[in-house]
């Protein structure tokens, strides 16, 4: 299993011998927002080119777009966040998770920045 | 201001670094957008008590016999009926009817206090002296703190530094000792619930708000749950859901202008903008200040285009998002009075899809002051 972050704060898990990966925002970024309040999910079977729109997070406060970490295609998106929005900030690399999808360029996902560089960047921030 | 001049800074600042406070600018000042966050402050306000810094709003007393009528000139409310001890909402108007700011006027013993917005402060202050300065003392308090105490538990956790508060109905005030300070203190807020605002020396705010935060019922809140209070309250935003192009009776406000300053009363007219104001109390206006509930789950924000079910555009959203208590997206907006009716249904084109909105009564949380 490998996780890596984007500059957008989003998070992408693939599992060492899948090509399966789950998406979601970082601790950071929601931490960021505040309370999230609304999710809007990508549908599943959608086609996302690295780096566009996936979807939406609202909080009270503020909207922000949800970018795809890498290419691919959308498998399955996560019901429960959609009914309860606040899984994003109560457990956002675990239950808040957004969505899967299939990959198109396993080179995409290893590009992306690996725990201590976005570490770094956040820290930077 | 410039883009470089550094923020100004309340009584309270580094107190609020002390409680972990996110700090962002506003109007011109460093202010606690939030501490635990918006939910929580939000919920604590609804259901114990809530303290805001709300020093960044101004100050003002308005002094000498002939303070109460020189105001009348500036706004369509009664001040000279105002009884000592008693508050009431304003607002300054311009040539066309527009709102120039809304304020609160207190009637004391030996003047008028008036609290104004912080972004229009120094031009409220301005206004005054230019049309009213040779007829009364124009004093700006820039020395005098703002604390907001708000919450069905703020009576309770204020009367325990001076049991004499509980004695305050809404919108009365008057002078208290609190925590070794003498403050002004009114009951009244702008957050639906019932709650005090006190004026408090600056040197002694921050005694007075520890004072309050030992309180068990008592929490910081920030101007994000501020935000979302008023707006579930129905209560305008200076600056979003009222401003100078926005009348008073366009924006549901003229509950405010009371019977003596309207067509055939004592003291009819006489401020900026009468003619026009008086027009729209006859006839109406062609657009009214509205709110709206969201029938989909998506927050509807300020700026946001509303469309009829043709897709004619009909106006917009003044401020908008969801509403921690009523746990649905509420937003305020103007829209032409044909489609502004209770129930009516408009759209808001978010992300270019039509999200359907019902037309509703405001508040959209009750209001539950304290009116004895």
């Amino acid at each position: 299993m490998t996780v890596k972050y984007t500059s957008d704060h989003e998070w992408i898990d693939l599992p060492g011998d899948g090509d399966i990966a789950t998406v979601g925002i970082t601790t950071h970024a929601q931490d960021a927002l505040g309370d999230v309040v609304f999710v809007d999910l990508p549908a599943v079977g959608a086609t996302l080119a690295q780096k566009e729109v996936a979807g939406v997070v609202e909080s009270v406060k503020a909207a922000a777009d949800l970018y795809a970490p890498v290419g691919g295609t959308v498998v399955e998106v996560n019901e429960a966040l959609r009914a309860d929005p606040s899984l994003a900030n109560s457990d956002p690399l675990g239950a808040g998770w957004f969505f899967k999808m299939k990959l198109s360029d396993q080179t995409e996902f290893d590009a992306l920045l690996d725990a201590t560089a976005y570490d770094e960047l956040v820290k930077n921030s | 201001m410039s883009a470089t001049a550094p923020l100004l800074t309340t009584p309270l600042h580094a107190l609020h670094l002390e409680l972990g406070a996110r700090m962002v600018p506003f109007a011109g000042y460093d202010m606690p957008v939030q501490y635990r966050g918006i939910m929580a402050e939000h919920k604590q306000c609804r259901e114990s008590a809530a303290l805001f810094d709300v020093s960044h709003m101004g100050q003002v007393r308005l002094i000498g016999d002939d303070a109460a009528r020189a105001l009348e000139t500036l706004v369509p409310v009664d001040v000279v009926d105002l009884a000592v001890g008693k508050q009431r909402y304003a607002f300054f108007t311009n040539a066309n009817g527009g709102i120039l700011d809304d304020l609160m006027i207190t009637r004391r013993s030996g003047d008028l206090l008036l609290i104004v917005n912080a972004a229009c402060k120094d031009a409220d202050i301005a206004h005054l002296r230019t049309h009213i300065g040779h007829r009364c003392t124009i004093q700006p308090l820039p020395e005098q703190a703002l604390l907001a105490l708000q919450g069905p538990k703020a009576a309770t956790a204020l009367a325990r530094l001076n049991a004499d508060v509980a004695g305050l109905t809404f919108m009365t005030g008057g002078s208290f000792e609190l925590a070794g300070a003498s403050c002004f203190v009114t009951r009244s807020g702008y957050t639906g619930e019932d709650g005090f605002e006190i004026s408090v020396p600056a040197a002694q705010a921050e005694t007075l708000a520890r004072a309050l935060l030992e309180q068990p019922e008592v929490e910081a809140a920030g101007l994000g749950a501020r935000d979302t209070l008023r707006l579930e309250a129905g209560l305008c935003l200076y600056g979003h859901d009222i401003n100078s192009h926005t009348t008073p009776v366009e924006a549901g406000l003229t509950w405010a202008i009371q019977k003596v300053r309207r067509p055939g009363g004592a003291r009819a007219g006489g401020y900026p903008g009468a003619q026009v104001i008086e027009n729209q109390l006859a006839h109406g206006a062609h657009n009214k200040r509205v709110g709206l509930v969201g029938l989909e789950r998506a927050p509807v924000r300020e700026g946001t285009k509303l469309v009829d079910s043709h897709g004619h555009a009909v106006g917009h959203v003044t401020s908008g998002t969801t509403g921690p208590t009523v746990n649905q997206p509420i937003s305020m907006a103007y829209l032409p009075v044909n489609h502004a009716a209770p129930g009516g249904e408009v759209y808001a084109v978010v992300r270019e899809k039509k999200l359907p909105m019902r037309v509703s009564a405001m508040p959209f949380a009750p209001h539950r002051y304290h009116r004895g």
